[in-house]
């Protein structure tokens, strides 16, 4: 064969490969989306489940979920930023950062199921916390430890070292460096790191399980100690183990419609965020 | 003035200081937790805790191992001398049998008379061998002698083959049907991933122009963002029915959804790996190449993807390791039968899937939910060994692959 007709057959290859790719994300995308759209209305997002969960909605999932959201951040990010920041700008290069990274990376690298079991071990038995939002939002905090140190990293990275030279060079302390010069320039990636691991914390399942999700609980949380109903539990309880589980498919679909949402959201929100605030730090 | 400013910049770069090493405080942390709970299962009874195995006096026998008691209950011993004792046949004695010999009163108040009446029996029946709560125990060793029946061995539980946590009188924890359908699920996912994966790689990293790549990576990204309960709702609704249509199975949920599955999730870590180390082959190679007249194509085979081989293993390293730890998607489509896989289309039942699907039922602290932890240790290690090993891959001499 003509090496020129092998490079078309391999080429055209490639593209089907990739138009695949595509078309399984546009599958999954599209049933859910196709299923799910019919059932969500604000009925859906505003009510509680009913009838063994085969009718109502989800509110109490979403808030749930959005409990955990801001706790889990509230965990993770001042010490994630505070990480990368001590790694970076103040360990250099020396030898213990590629400890300390290979342990980020090992930890990113665990199976959420472990943090599952070992936030069940720490935080709900060691420390007493009990099945609690605050046991949650610890395990998943440290889910998300690792890819907002990593963000933080490699903004900092991005900064060069000119800034770092200017601010010193007007009389300004390290510490002045950091918070009036590289943090406000850095801000932009380490928010969209932020963005994304929220997509991540919303539909995390296994670290839940054991540690804050319930099974049914139509009643809103009153405090950091209560358990919460969490939407990626929740789609799991309806699509494996409600009462009925045909009469609960429409329910299923809603909700995974919704999870689906949060996550193109996210993702949009981080792109956005990636131009917009981009753009914003150069102006200044 | 000065000072507090000085105290502030002192408490702040502690602070620092502090955060820097908690990644490496919280794996620290895991090890320990995971592992104390874990290994406590070596130091537990082979029998269910509270529960004592009785025999008549007059008989020899000491001591039974965790495989002569489950034998012994499910009828295949049924003579005493195959268990080192004199002739005899052997009798099986539950507890609640003794509901049915004796009526509620001559139980007494509070089954008060209870461990005399069982004490009865046991004396009755020189052959009995009695499965008793500890609550209830007769006293004394006169009449009744108590059998020693060890602890869990760490041989019983890496090399068993069965696993029945819940099983009486001594559950059985064998792990090798665990990791072996974990590692069936997981290495026929990224059979099944590798080649579209790498595919779409050099599709990304040579042949796509500007533009295409500006949506196809987001939608990359989506695809890796998609929550994995998602997944498993997708597999669970669409692939399982499709399996069971395509293959005429009794069940869809079988190791072949799972790697269907796993095979879709792992594809964004392999995509976006491989095209990163292709991105990296050196220019001039490529171009000096194509002035040696080969073609784009015969440069790819034979320049950049060489030149990024540790990359690209590095790719199906991470990919497999994905699968291994991947827990919901796995624990919804594969049916979970804890027994040895043997065909695709069988059920399976990974490590992950038996942790999450058990541990709300295992008592804290039990037997049980020690070998749940000593699971989540295993599975640790896998994913530690994996890890650290696709990163010494991936930091090997480039261009390795081309003999340069």
């Amino acid at each position: 064969m003509n090496k020129k007709v092998k490079q078309a057959v391999a080429f055209t290859f490639f593209r089907l490969l990739g138009l695949l790719v595509v078309g399984i994300l546009c599958w999954i995308l599209g049933f859910i989306v196709y299923n799910g759209i019919g059932v969500i209305n604000w009925e859906f997002l505003s009510s509680s489940p009913e009838e063994g969960m085969s009718a109502g909605g989800v509110f109490p999932a979403i808030v749930g979920t959005l409990w955990l959201i801001a706790g889990s951040i509230a965990v993770a990010f001042p010490v994630g930023v505070m990480s990368g920041i001590y790694i970076h700008e103040y360990l250099g290069n020396r030898w213990i950062v590629r400890v300390i990274r290979v342990m980020t990376n090992n930890l990113g690298g665990i199976p959420s199921i472990v943090f599952g079991l070992f936030g069940m071990a720490l935080f709900v038995q060691a420390f007493g916390f009990g099945d609690s939002i605050l046991a949650g939002a610890f395990t998943l905090g440290l889910l998300i430890l690792p890819l907002i140190i990593r963000t933080t990293e490699e903004a900092l990275k991005a900064i060069p070292d000119s800034y770092r030279a200017g601010s010193y060079a007007l009389g300004a302390g390290k510490l002045e460096t950091i918070f009036r010069v590289l943090l406000p320039v850095a801000m932009p990636n380490i928010i969209t790191g932020l963005i994304l691991s929220v997509g991540r914390v919303s539909g995390e399942t296994a670290p839940i399980l054991f540690t804050v999700a319930a099974y049914f609980l139509p009643k809103l949380p009153n405090g950091v100690f209560d358990q919460v109903m969490a939407l990626p539990y929740h789609l799991y309880v309806i699509a494996t183990s409600g009462t009925d589980i045909e009469a609960s498919r429409p329910m299923a679909y809603g909700t995974a419609l919704v999870l689906i949402i949060i996550v193109l959201l996210m993702n949009l929100l981080a792109a956005a965020s990636r131009v917009y605030l981009g753009k914003k730090v150069k102006m200044d | 003035m000065k000072w507090t400013k000085r105290v502030v910049k002192h408490v702040i770069e502690g602070l620092f200081t502090l955060s820097g090493g908690v990644t490496s405080l919280a794996i620290l942390l895991i090890v320990v937790f995971l592992f104390k709970e874990g290994t406590g299962l070596f130091s537990s009874p082979v029998l269910e805790r509270g529960y004592t195995l009785c025999v008549n006096a007059a008989n020899p026998v000491e001591c039974l191992d965790a495989r002569q008691i489950k034998q012994l209950f499910d009828g295949e011993i049924t003579e005493w001398q195959e268990v080192g004792g004199k002739e005899g046949e052997i009798v099986l004695f539950r507890f609640e049998e003794v509901f049915s010999l004796y009526g509620e009163e001559e139980l007494g108040e509070e089954y008060a008379l209870l461990p005399r009446r069982l004490e009865e029996i046991v004396a009755k029946t020189p052959g009995i061998i009695a499965f008793l709560p500890d609550e209830y125990l007769p006293a004394g060793e006169e009449i009744v002698k108590r059998l020693v029946a060890g602890n869990i061995s760490p041989a019983q539980f890496f090399g068993g083959g069965e696993w029945q946590p819940t099983a009486g009188p001594a559950p059985r924890f064998g792990v090798l049907p665990l990791i072996l359908g974990t590692l069936w699920v997981s290495l026929f996912a990224i059979f099944l991933a590798l080649v579209p994966g790498l595919g779409v790689a050099v599709y990304l990293a040579e042949l796509a122009d500007d533009r295409t790549r500006q949506w196809l990576k987001p939608m990359i990204e989506l695809l890796a963002g998609i929550p994995s309960v998602v997944y498993g709702f997708f597999g669970l609704v669409v692939l399982v029915p499709l399996i069971q249509r395509v293959f005429d199975l009794p069940v869809g949920e079988s190791a072949l959804a799972g790697s269907v599955v796993l095979a879709i999730m792992a594809l964004p870590t392999i995509i976006t790996i491989a095209e990163d180390a292709m991105r990296g082959a050196p220019r001039a190679l490529r171009e000096a190449s194509l002035a040696l007249g080969a073609t784009h194509w015969q440069t790819i085979y034979r320049v950049v993807i060489p030149c990024a081989s540790s990359g690209i293993t590095a790719a199906a390293v991470l990919g497999i390791g994905r699968a291994v730890g991947e827990t919901m998607a796995v624990l919804m489509v594969t049916g979970n039968a804890a027994v040895m896989p043997r065909s695709l289309f069988e059920p399976v039942r990974t490590i992950p899937a038996t942790i999450a699907a058990e541990l709300g039922e295992a008592p804290a602290g039990g037997t049980h939910y020690q070998a749940l932890f000593l699971l989540g240790c295993i599975l640790f290690a896998i994913t530690l060994v994996i890890n650290l090993s696709a990163e010494v891959i991936a930091t090997r001499k480039q261009g390795k692959g081309l003999g340069v």
